[in-house]
């Protein structure tokens, strides 16, 4: 049952086999048993859990029944949840409350799935390895040697390690489709401004984005039918006719036109992730998909780009963390400004406070134009290849990350090596271009290999059709760790 | 471009973060590297290029000017670090 799809486990609720409560207890009853190994959770709360499933229940019995009512969903410890501890992977929140539901939240709240508890995740989604996270590093469920990716390292870890059928993530450069490849599961990050912000703790404003984590394109669909949507409240979001994501799953791919970057195909990537890539390329051409070369020349820019503008808003939006209002303050302090300085220096770790400075040094005077523009032209440089691309193809494939997951501890004590391991994922970010990666295969080590799947604006259907059909032909979605099968 | 030691203070102080003459001198090396690797933004003449601040060129929505949040003063005030008499409670700024 661990291993079922979302539309098989909500055939067991509406046809009765299952209860949600019966449904909730027992992936409670994994994750119990399984978390300890792993740290994919920072907070359960098993009561309201099965509050939630109990009221589900109700409202399958009025045939109420959505195709989400009464599944367990993790949500990323980013979203704010009312009445559950909302951490954000750090110790400035770790007695925050929160007093109120992201819009994403209250959606599935709406349609009745069961929120299973809080995801791990790097501090403030600032990490590629779940390793800054407060709460400790999360393993990766095929060697607990490894790190899991990140941000959303602990969704990941979760759905592979099926502690949960499907869980939330969000991608600001990459943290959704990078842990999904380490990990070897499914994610999709939407076109910017598809899923509201309202309520996610924010990082990079203009490139945070929040989606779904399960184990195949076609639970992706299920939930991106909940996530995404209008929301007033999140000044981003943008106004669209709701889509159903599912629609075209079925589609058979014949004349499917994939662009392959030659920048994508260079010596920075690891052989065997190559081999991976190359070999769900053929899968795809006996599909009946052509190929084309295609070129993204400024992607080369996407990573010093990223580390000029993300940090620069995360300064903006991490000011907001002063040890007045709520979350965490400094025990001692003498005024009101050492205070301030105690509180942040205390209450956020290395990497966050990296990032603040890196943001506040080009926010500075003289500096805002070398830095921040010139970035934000150099972004426009990167959307317009992309552009350009979408001439010649359909949908742009390549790796998600240039090597299999990493071992714990590899990276952490270098900024730079980190960064560049998001080569791939940045760039989309920076476009707003909707991003995604399924599991291809395995590489060293037997670690998995995620392909990437870059979009056109609003392709979403398009894409998880092209996943789907994939995954209709080829059982790596399906596998899962040989000591986690029961 | 070269960051000096009084560079990395002087952004703590901007940034409003406490930091340790160690803990700046650890900032020091690792910002450097980072500004060289944003440095290679430089090698490319944008003179032509209008900025890009979103993904999709939207107008900011307007709202009408009215009031639309309900008084939740003591349920926000339950979670914070200090509050008395309804006032969130910070050192003396003025004596």
């Amino acid at each position: 049952m661990f291993n079922f799809s979302l539309k098989q486990l909500s055939g067991l609720l509406s046809a009765k086999k299952i209860s949600s409560i019966e449904l909730t207890g027992e992936f409670l009853k994994r994750l119990k048993t399984l978390n300890p190994g792993y740290n994919a959770f920072i907070t359960i709360n098993e009561e309201t859990s099965l509050v939630q499933a109990r009221a589900a229940d109700a409202m399958i019995a009025a045939g109420q029944a959505h195709p989400l009512t009464g599944i367990p969903v993790a949500q990323k410890d980013i979203f704010c949840t009312k009445g559950w501890r909302t951490t954000c992977g750090s110790k400035m929140l770790s007695n925050f409350i929160s007093p109120y539901d992201a819009d994403v939240v209250e959606r599935f709240n709406t349609v009745g799935a069961v929120n299973i508890g809080k995801t791990n995740m790097d501090e403030f989604a600032m990490g590629s390895s779940n390793e800054t996270s407060f709460y400790g590093p999360v393993k990766n469920p095929w060697d607990i040697t490894a790190v899991p990716g990140g941000s959303s390292g602990g969704s990941a870890c979760a759905v592979a390690a099926r502690m949960t059928p499907a869980a939330t993530g969000t991608d600001t450069g990459g943290s959704i489709r990078q842990p999904a490849a380490l990990c070897g599961i499914s994610g999709i990050k939407p076109t910017y401004g598809l899923v509201s912000r309202y309520g996610m703790i924010a990082f990079a404003s203009s490139l945070d984005q929040g989606g779904p984590m399960a184990k195949s394109a076609e639970d992706l669909a299920l939930m991106l039918n909940v996530m995404a949507g209008f929301d007033v409240r999140d000044s981003t979001s943008l106004q669209r006719e709701p889509e159903d994501y599912t629609r075209d799953l079925e589609k058979p791919l014949a004349g499917l036109r994939i662009g392959l970057p030659k920048e994508y195909f260079v010596k920075e990537i690891n052989d065997d992730v190559a081999r991976a890539v190359e070999a769900a390329i053929a899968e795809y051409r006996k599909l009946g998909a052509t190929t084309v070369e295609v070129s993204l020349p400024a992607t080369k820019l996407s990573v010093p780009v990223y580390y000029v503008l993300a940090p620069a808003e995360a300064s903006s939006n991490l000011s907001r963390f002063d040890g007045v209002r709520y979350g965490y303050r400094a025990p001692d302090y003498i005024d009101l400004s050492d205070m301030y300085r105690k509180t942040r220096a205390q209450g956020f770790g290395a990497e966050v406070k990296r990032r603040i400075l890196i943001g506040t040094y080009v926010l500075s005077h003289g500096y805002y134009d070398a830095y921040y523009i010139q970035a934000q032209k150099l972004r426009r440089l990167i959307a317009q290849d992309f552009i350009e691309a979408f001439k010649q193809c359909d949908i742009i494939m390549g790796p998600t990350s240039p090597t299999v997951a990493f071992d714990l501890g590899e990276k952490s004590s270098d900024p730079v090596q980190m960064y560049l391991s998001d080569a791939y994922t940045i760039a989309v970010n920076l476009a707003g271009l909707p991003g995604m990666s399924i599991p291809v295969g395995f590489g060293n080590k037997n670690r998995p290999v995620g392909l990437h799947l870059i979009g056109n604006y609003f392709a979403e259907a398009q894409m998880l059709n092209v996943a789907h059909q994939y995954q209709e032909a080829t059982d790596w979605h399906v596998r899962m760790p040989v000591q986690l099968q029961t | 471009m070269s960051l000096s030691l009084d560079d990395v203070k002087r952004v703590a102080n901007l940034a409003q973060v406490e930091v340790s003459e160690d803990e700046a001198h650890t900032a020091l090396t690792q910002l450097s590297d980072i500004f060289s690797l944003i440095q290679q933004m430089q090698a490319v003449n944008t003179s032509t290029i209008k900025p890009m601040s979103h993904a999709q060129d939207v107008m900011q929505r307007l709202r009408p000017d009215l009031v639309t949040e309900i008084d939740q003063r003591k349920l926000f005030q339950s979670i914070a670090p200090k509050v008395e008499a309804g006032l969130y409670l910070v050192p003396k700024v003025i004596e």
